[in-house]
């Protein structure tokens, strides 16, 4: 268990709750928002679940970006430094406070 | 009687996100969503990928919490049935007895798996894949199914293949047409798939029609091929494509062929009668139904813009995806018409795209395990320009790069 912090495209910020290896995306979702399309469901297809990492907590470490989700990400005109697919992303503990922004819709 | 200023009938990709964009397009009217499932919206692509695996539970599937339909204002009405359409008084018969009135419908009820016809097609071995309820039955039988047979070898069959041969179970695949995918890919592509299955496990056979399902002793039943083979089996898994839901409103008059036929708007020809997804048909597009999610969750945009005051013609590039064993296929733009296709990569290395070209330009691409050239193909297509084959052809030349050289 723990919380994820997420500004939406309006600007607005949400405190979700998150569940253990629970992609983030699904996370999301699952808190009612409906900026994400993520149209594939997660299976690393489509990019329309497409965040920024605004904070990661001291010590707290993604999983590497994959070749697939880099080449994904390319393909969006809103991708920088700190983009990732949040499909790709499992909940884990040492993430809880995590802050992310939904990019622009592509 | 219930009235609602705007009715969806059908509660799956399309209907989900036209509710959803109804509200995010600033829509304040009544929303109802009429579903003959008794499920909240889900992810149906999983059907036959990660939820027949058992990699995933169902309620990972739902689009949406079941709370948020409420909090947008939109009503549900699921397990019902739309049976009629009446235009002129602007009401729908329900199954149950019900009528509903509307103001504007959208109509997204999807398509039914084309049934098999031959002797014993009604054999309780054979299974169609399109619903939750589907793929349940399915999965409640696995535990007791050595032998599967699959008819139809497009993505649906080849992705049911792929699941049951991880699962451990005898697959052989027959396909009518000499090649696999044959209506959505060209060759390159079909012969590729065709050896990753054969390279499972797959028994597949081409050119091959089903004549007959027998009953056979102990639950089972016998396929008989049109070879003269007789196949035995405990499932036989039917994947030869759907007809479009459009029975209630092509009755109503709705201007009909093989799905209602809409305009760049998705308006059918009945007053704020509106179409979308894989039962809709663009009066001046492609002349075929595209069903992809893609083609739903963008339609479903295109009818809420439209509704809202601030119409714009649908006008976006489609796109699909299939997973097979480790195997991810995409594909962008449509190859119909396509007088010309490049192969980019070598298919021994499981990594390549088949570039489709009509008169130099590029109108399409399959993506297998290379989604880079999925997302710059999509550019390439996108600007509608002319590539030399040869620039093309070059797997390490960035599809990106010629945007700049043509
Ligand atoms: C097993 C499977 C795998 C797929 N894989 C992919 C994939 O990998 N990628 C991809 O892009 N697409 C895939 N598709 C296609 C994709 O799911 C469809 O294109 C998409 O669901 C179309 O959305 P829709 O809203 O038009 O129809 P649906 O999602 O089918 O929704 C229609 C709903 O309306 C209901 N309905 C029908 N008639 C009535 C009525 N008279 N009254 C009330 N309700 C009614 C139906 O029961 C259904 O719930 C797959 C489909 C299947 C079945
Ligand atoms: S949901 Fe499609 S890539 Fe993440």
């Amino acid at each position: 268990m723990g919380t994820i912090t997420l500004k939406t495209r309006d600007g607005s910020v949400h405190e979700i709750e998150a569940r253990e290896g629970v992609p983030i995306m699904e996370l999301i979702r699952d808190a009612g928002i409906d900026e994400l399309a993520a149209m594939c469901g997660g299976c690393l297809s489509c990019a329309t679940c497409h965040v920024y990492i605004d904070h990661l907590p001291e010590g707290a470490e993604l999983p590497g970006l994959g070749r697939d989700e880099d080449d994904l990400l390319d393909g969006s005109d809103w991708r920088r430094p700190e983009s990732r697919l949040s499909c790709q992303i499992p909940f884990s503990s040492s993430l809880s406070r995590i802050a992310l922004t939904i990019a622009p819709e592509d | 009687m219930e009235r609602f200023d705007c009715v969806i009938v059908g509660a799956g990709h399309g209907g989900a996100q036209a509710a959803q964009a109804l509200r995010q397009n600033g829509f304040e009217g009544s929303v109802a969503m009429i579903g003959d499932e008794t499920e909240l919206p889900y992810d149906r692509p999983s059907l036959s990928k990660d939820y027949l695996a058992g990699k995933k539970p169902f309620e990972r599937l739902r689009l949406r919490p079941e709370a948020f339909w409420a909090e947008r204002g939109i009503a549900l009405r699921l397990g019902r049935r739309v049976v009629s359409v009446d235009p002129a008084a602007r009401a729908l018969g329900c199954d149950d007895g019900s009528t509903i009135e509307y103001r504007h419908l959208i109509w997204a009820t999807g398509g039914v798996p084309r049934r098999l016809t031959c002797a014993g097609h009604d054999h309780p071995a054979v299974q169609y894949l399109r619903s939750r309820a589907d793929s349940d039955r399915m999965i409640a039988a696995l535990p007791g199914i050595r032998r599967v047979v699959i008819v139809g070898g497009g993505y649906i069959g080849l992705e049911a293949a792929a699941v049951l041969r991880e699962l451990g179970k005898a697959v052989t695949l027959v396909e009518a047409q000499e090649r696999v995918l044959a209506r959505v890919a060209a060759e390159p592509v079909s012969r590729f798939c065709e050896a990753e299955h054969r390279a499972q496990g797959v028994q597949v056979l081409l050119g091959t029609g089903v004549e007959e399902i027998a009953g056979a002793e102990g639950g089972g039943c016998t396929v008989r091929l049109s070879d003269g083979r007789d196949c035995p089996a405990d499932l036989v898994v039917v994947g030869i494509g759907i007809l479009p839901e459009i029975g209630p409103l092509a009755e109503a008059g709705a201007r009909a062929r093989d799905g209602i036929e809409v305009d760049a708007f998705c308006r059918t020809s009945l007053p704020d009668v509106w179409c979308i997804g894989d039962c809709a048909i663009l009066r001046d597009g492609p002349g075929i139904r595209i069903e992809s999610v893609q083609n739903a969750n963008d339609q479903a945009a295109t009818v809420a813009k439209a509704i809202c005051g601030r119409p714009e013609p649908y006008a976006a590039t489609p796109w699909f995806w299939s997973n097979q064993y480790d195997l991810k296929l995409q594909t962008v733009g449509l190859n119909l018409g396509h007088d010309a296709t490049v192969l980019r990569g070598d298919p021994a290395g499981r990594t390549f795209s088949l570039v489709y070209l009509r008169e130099g330009v590029v109108i399409a691409a399959d993506c297998i395990n290379a989604a880079k050239d999925f997302v710059q193909a999509r550019k390439l297509i996108e600007a509608g320009c002319h590539v030399p084959a040869d620039l093309l052809k070059d797997p390490e030349r960035p599809l990106r790069e010629l945007l700049e050289v043509v």
